[in-house]
């Protein structure tokens, strides 16, 4: 088999991966977005906060214990125990629904029927308070992610190397993935297939998409608003945990991950906000399209590096031909 | 019918013109509704014409087809005698067609005189850089077409509210400052959508006034689209009536009104 | 009480629309003015400016940048740092001669501008990069488009970070501004005197103020804020979008890129490109337009002096008063920076411009209190 060719098939499937993360980010923008209307750009913020939060958790890290320290001459840093990953993972899920609660009663519900840039740029202001509170919280130090689910130890450890080696038996090249992104896919997929799931099947996820549609309409059938609202947060929330685990787990926890999250950004602009595959089927072609790019043209020709823009310049120059992304209609504008 | 390119004398003594725009033959689709079908009518120099008819009959997007929101699949826009070649709104407006819109399209983040101020624009066209310094032309200009529009503003009785923004005033001095937005304009054409739309007695009065001394006295020629018969029956010189995207009635005033189809069309007719 | 309007009325419509209809306002603004050009270079230590006035000066030309694109067209950019970079690097070339390559031979070496030149020269080669990235704003609309432009801030930090032709093929990648003077006086430099500095910036701060006002009271203006407030019924009433869109970002960028220049050759002297502008920067030019006032010359001054001020005052409070470490006086920045966001949008989305202007009704007023 062709060296060159091997080696392209390798960097896709790890394309591939990449922008298994990145829908992950995606789908958190997507629920937001679907049911309120808002273009959370915390999501990326959202997801560091969380995997802060389960790191802290874990090592009984005292919160504030900076601050606290600072204010009051105090030298705490520690409770002095180390609490489970599966109960720490549950401590955070229930912190991101009480950020929820907080982020709709003292944000969302004072900027009802504001336009949609006025709550853009209130997000923004929203991650740079999250980030803030992160790091005092936590400090704002690279923390290593030790999760069993994210280590990939809970996978038949090894599976890597399987693979590898079955794949250089068959055609002649090992192909090498990492173990994390086989973990990491096979989350996502379970993660998506629930929440559409839940979006289509229960009475909350009709009640969600019904204020989807419209907020007044689905007011005046007895949907309540505030819930649903928490509800979206809070699902975006667990979808920001889950991300934060997995991006936390691969680079360690640190700022760059809300950066990072940014690419979620032209992904949705590719996939089209409103549409859950289109999260998907957005996240793999920026994650294909950018390792390859980098591959092939970028490394060779261009001095590397591309990856730092290759998403959005791609996502500019798609909605130039084609203003409403992938799956979206036809905009036919009235006056 | 009378000539095209003839004047005549309607029986209360206004004159009409020749033609100035003329409809032939337009289609509009939207992916497989048919907006409009194969409607044909002209509008003259000087005249009010109304267009009427239930609604979703195609009336805004007739409208929106005259000043060159919608292009029409089918069919060509005569104006002044000659064909219209494809052509974008801004466009249209430099050619001095000016319109209102039936939902209020005021700039809400500016003022009533800045708002009206807009409608000067197509006869603005000192460049950038002379704007930049504010010398010469830039200033002159500026306040020449200021001269303008409150004289505008005057005749439509808004001088009191001149600087106040157009977020706080009611709908029936909204639906003002925009006719003052269109006639600041100047234009040949003035396209009005449901002028009256919303208003009570009294403001539609006004707004009626206001209407029948544009044209008398600045010579404007007036297409209007309104659901009210009476005004449409007093105002208007001639009416297209339109149903379903087809015209059915084409006449002055007491012509439409004995039109068996457009009785059945207003009234409902029975199917046996 | 403090305006004393009655019997100061405007007779012509020249009158009318200067940019201080009122003469207390007016005066209180040769004021200023009189003060800033006359008494503050006298006055001024390197510590003042360094710290307070040249940021100052230098954002505000920004945010008046940034807000002719946002408060007055409607169009969101987070593109700011990178447009920064292009003045800065554009000034730089253009101080130290552009070389013209072809073939891996020099072709021609452009002389060496003046630095006011190059800072001009920085502004107008934003502007044609900004017109290059607005291109797209006439098919992209809203949150759209700002995404859009963050591909404008990522990709133009790789480029001057990778093509070594902008730094001069430097070993650092770093550019740093040589020593360069106007009419003998040292204007960047480390030996530059702080009110030279001062002076120079300022200059450019009151003409780029003195140009926005005049562009955004006339007929650009106001094609502009038509096309924020309802681009169909602009475009209908005979506003070109297209032509719109890009004289905003044109103008946007020009100024942006001159404080970009001034940024990096009077401010800094030296810059790494990812570092002083970086997406950060975007944001931080966005906040101060969006505390200052969306839509404000004076919004645009207030938003600067206030996001300024802010890490000073906490710097003095947290860590000089109070004794805290300097990285959780940093975090608490964020924090509040982020809740002000908020509260702005929330309580006054025209921001500290509007208060002002309702403080001032209020003072018009006073002591009645309608």
């Amino acid at each position: 088999m062709n060296e060159q060719l091997a080696f392209t098939i390798e960097v896709f499937l790890n394309g591939l991966m990449a922008g298994v993360l990145y829908a992950l980010v995606a789908l958190g923008f997507v629920l937001i977005y679907k049911a309120s209307g808002i273009f959370n750009y915390a999501q990326g913020v959202m997801a560091l906060f969380a995997a802060m939060t389960l790191v802290g958790i874990q090592n009984g890290q005292v919160p504030f214990s900076h601050l606290i320290n600072a204010i009051f001459g105090t030298d705490i840093h520690k409770f002095g125990w180390s609490v489970h990953s599966f109960l720490a993972i549950i401590l955070t899920v229930f912190v991101m629904i009480a950020l929820a609660w907080a982020v709709q009663r003292f944000v969302f519900r004072h900027l009802v029927g504001q336009e949609p840039i006025i709550l853009f740029m209130a997000t923004i202001g929203l991650a740079y308070f999250l980030e803030g509170v992160a790091d005092l919280m936590w400090g704002s130090e690279l923390k290593a992610l030790d999760v069993c689910v994210a280590e990939g130890a809970c996978l038949p450890q090894g599976m890597n190397t399987w693979l590898e080696a079955t794949t250089y038996d068959a055609l002649g090249y090992g192909f090498f993935i990492d173990n994390l992104d086989i973990v990491a896919s096979i989350i996502a997929a379970l993660l998506v297939v629930g929440l559409v799931m839940f979006a289509q099947y229960t009475k909350q996820g009709r009640a969600m998409r019904a204020v989807a549609d419209d907020h007044q309409a689905a007011l005046s059938v007895g949907v309540s608003l505030n819930f649903i609202w928490i509800l979206v947060w809070s699902l975006a929330g667990f979808v920001a945990l889950v991300a934060g685990i997995m991006w936390g787990a691969k680079s360690g926890v640190q700022f760059s991950l809300s950066l990072i999250a940014l690419k979620a950004l032209p992904v949705l602009m590719l996939g089209g906000f409103t549409s859950i595959p289109g999260a998907i089927v957005g996240g793999l072609i920026i994650g294909v399209g950018e390792k390859l790019f980098e591959f092939l043209i970028g490394a060779p020709f261009l001095g590397g590096a591309t990856e730092n823009w290759f998403a959005y310049m791609l996502a500019l120059l798609f909605l130039v031909f084609r203003p409403q992304g992938l799956f979206g209609e036809k905009i036919i504008e009235r006056v | 019918m009378k000539d095209n390119a003839e004047s005549y004398v309607t029986e209360d003594g206004r004159t009409i013109g020749p033609v100035v725009m003329e409809m032939k033959n337009i289609t509009l689709r939207f992916g497989g509704v048919e907006a409009i079908k194969d409607i044909s009518f002209d509008i003259r120099e000087g005249e009010i014409r109304a267009i009427i008819g239930p609604n979703g009959a195609g009336k805004s997007s007739m409208l929106n087809v005259i000043s060159g929101f919608y292009v029409p699949q089918e069919g060509e826009v005569w104006y002044r005698g000659a064909p219209r070649p494809a052509m974008k709104p801004f466009q249209v407006a430099q050619q001095g067609i000016a319109r209102t819109f039936q939902n209020i399209a005021l700039f809400e983040g500016m003022s009533v005189l800045d708002n009206v101020m807009t409608g000067r624009l197509t006869h603005m066209k000192t460049g950038m850089m002379a704007q930049t310094f504010w010398y010469g032309s830039a200033e002159r200009e500026e306040i020449a077409n200021r001269e303008v529009a409150e004289k505008i503003i005057d005749f439509l009785e808004i001088q009191a509210i001149r600087k106040t923004p157009v977020s706080r005033l009611p709908y029936g001095l909204k639906k003002r400052v925009e006719l003052a937005r269109a006639l600041a304009a100047e234009p040949s054409l003035l396209l009005l959508d449901e002028p009256m739309a919303g208003m009570n007695v009294e403001e539609k009065e006004d707004m009626s006034r206001f209407i029948l001394s544009v044209n008398d006295e600045f010579g404007t020629t007036i297409a209007l689209i309104e659901h009210d018969m009476g005004v449409v029956m007093d105002l208007s010189d001639r009416v297209v009536v339109m149903d379903y995207g087809k015209k059915i009635g084409d006449g002055t005033p007491h012509e439409v009104r004995n039109n068996q189809e457009v009785i059945d069309a207003y009234l409902g007719v029975a199917h046996d | 009480m403090f305006y004393r309007e009655a019997g100061d009325f405007r007779t012509t419509y020249k009158e009318d629309q200067q940019t201080f209809p009122i003469k207390f306002d007016r005066y209180r603004y040769y004021l200023v003015l009189f003060l800033a050009i006359f008494v503050v270079p006298f006055i001024v230590n390197d510590y003042w400016v360094n710290s307070l006035l040249l940021p100052f000066l230098i954002y505000a030309i920004a945010a008046l940048g940034l807000n002719i694109l946002v408060g007055y067209c409607g169009q969101v950019s987070l593109g700011t740092g990178g447009f920064m970079a292009v003045g800065a690097y554009s000034c730089y070339k253009f101080m130290t001669g552009v070389d013209i390559w072809w073939g891996g031979e020099l072709l021609f070496r452009l002389p060496e501008f003046n630095i006011f030149f190059s800072v001009i020269m920085g502004g107008i080669m934003t502007a044609l990069v900004g017109v290059l990235f607005g291109l797209p704003s006439l098919r992209i609309k809203g949150f759209y488009l700002a995404v859009a432009t963050l591909a404008a801030q990522f990709f133009l930090v790789w480029l001057f970070n990778r093509v070594a032709w902008f730094y001069n093929y430097s070993a650092s990648g770093q550019i740093s501004a040589p020593e360069r003077d106007l009419f003998g006086v040292l204007i960047t430099g480390p030996s530059t005197t702080p009110w030279a500095a001062y002076m120079f910036c300022l200059f450019f701060t009151i003409v780029s103020a003195y140009i926005a006002r005049n562009l955004t009271r006339g007929a650009a203006g106001r094609k502009w804020m038509a096309i924020r407030d309802m681009d169909i019924a602009a475009e209908i009433i005979g506003v070109n979008p297209l032509r719109a869109k890009l004289t905003a970002f044109m103008v946007s960028s020009f100024f942006i890129g001159i404080s970009g220049a001034l940024f990096f050759a009077v401010y800094l002297g030296a810059v790494e490109v990812g570092e002083a502008f970086g997406i950060q920067k975007s944001f931080l030019v966005l906040f101060m337009v969006i505390i200052g006032g969306l839509g404000s010359i004076f919004g645009s001054f207030a938003g600067a002096a206030f996001l300024v001020l802010l890490p000073v005052v906490l710097k003095v409070v947290g860590v000089d008063l109070l004794g805290w470490p300097t990285d959780i006086v940093a975090h608490l920045q964020l924090v509040i920076v982020g809740a002000l966001i908020i509260i702005f949008l929330i309580a006054e989305p025209h921001g500290i411009a509007q208060l002002w202007r309702v403080a001032k009704e209020k003072l018009r007023l006073w002591p009645f209190p309608h």
